[in-house]
């Protein structure tokens, strides 16, 4: 069974509070190089079949519809390796 | 015989009840609506209540928006029928494309809670013809994904379209762009407020009484279009 990973990260543009308070927590804990945090979700699909470029797209379109708000959000899609 | 006004249930829903007593008390005659259904009941109008639809999981809003009823309430949403989202129910209108913009976690990342000072600005949507341009009025503000954002484009124009209903006074509890508290669609029908004007309904509960006209002025533009 392949597995299709879904990155989804809000645009560079959105303020990410989440994101900085990991990264203040990072620093006091000193990890004084990480310069920046960013949160996002990772979704994992199973996939029943093959994955090409038909499934792919349907899985683009969920994507787009609804693991990420494309307003606020940018997503990619990647195939991951067995 | 008095308009028939939905409130949507779904799993998770808080305020769906203090809607209903809302509706009653201006007037109207309120209709609980299940999640699961796509059958709208005759209603006249619905609103889309408060709360944590489907535990906020994945976005506020996100999964409540792909529910039966939902597809119902899209459809008639563009046919014209009033539709009044609070808080959650805003989520729910952005996430469903009937409103733009969206709404996301509080800049300070805690949870608001308190009596809020806002601007109404716009007395022409669905569910504020009745209040006075620029009248003040201070109703409960509870979330912690109210932030509204969307691009500077977006912003422009609902400035200039006078899309705006209503704007943070005094402090803006969540980071919201241009203080933006409530919103329109551009025909009207579809509203979306992050405060709780349906906890300002009755004396001895809330700061005031000045949700009710929230109410009362869906009740007027059904009247008024019949």
């Amino acid at each position: 069974m392949a597995r299709v990973v879904v990155d989804v990260m809000l645009k560079s543009e959105i303020l990410d509070p989440q994101g900085k308070a990991v990264e203040r927590a990072a620093q006091r804990l000193g990890y004084s190089t990480i310069a920046s945090v960013r949160q996002g979700k990772r979704f994992e699909l199973e996939i029943d079949g093959p994955v090409d470029d038909a499934a792919l797209a349907r899985i683009r379109e969920l994507a787009q519809s609804l693991l990420a708000n494309t307003v606020i959000e940018d997503f990619t899609v990647r195939v991951e390796d067995n | 015989m008095s308009s028939r006004i939905g409130v949507v249930t779904f799993p998770g829903s808080l305020d769906d009840r203090d809607a209903q007593r809302a509706i009653a008390i201006a007037g109207g005659e309120p209709v609980a609506l299940w999640h699961g259904t796509t059958n709208l009941s005759g209603i006249d109008a619905v609103v889309l209540p408060g709360g944590f639809s489907y535990g906020d999981y994945l976005r506020a809003g996100a999964i409540a928006r792909f529910s039966p009823i939902m597809s119902s309430v899209i459809d008639a949403a563009k046919s014209g029928m009033p539709v009044f989202g609070i808080c959650n129910g805003f989520q729910v209108l952005c996430e469903s494309h009937l409103l733009p913009g969206a709404l996301t976690r509080n800049d300070h990342l805690h949870f608001i809670c308190r009596d809020q000072k806002l601007r109404i600005e716009n007395t022409t949507s669905a569910f504020t013809s009745g209040f006075n341009t620029n009248q003040e009025i201070v109703i409960p503000l509870k979330n912690g994904e109210g932030s509204y954002i969307a691009d500077e484009r977006t912003l422009d124009e609902l400035e200039a379209t006078g899309r705006i209903i209503a704007r943070y006074v005094d402090v803006n509890p969540n980071g919201s762009r241009r203080d933006i508290a409530g919103i329109t669609n551009e025909a009207g029908n579809v509203v979306g407020l992050m405060p709780h004007p349906e906890h300002a309904v009755e004396a001895g509960f809330g700061p005031s009484l000045d949700g009710l006209a929230f109410f009362t002025s869906v009740l007027s533009t059904l009247v008024n279009a019949s």
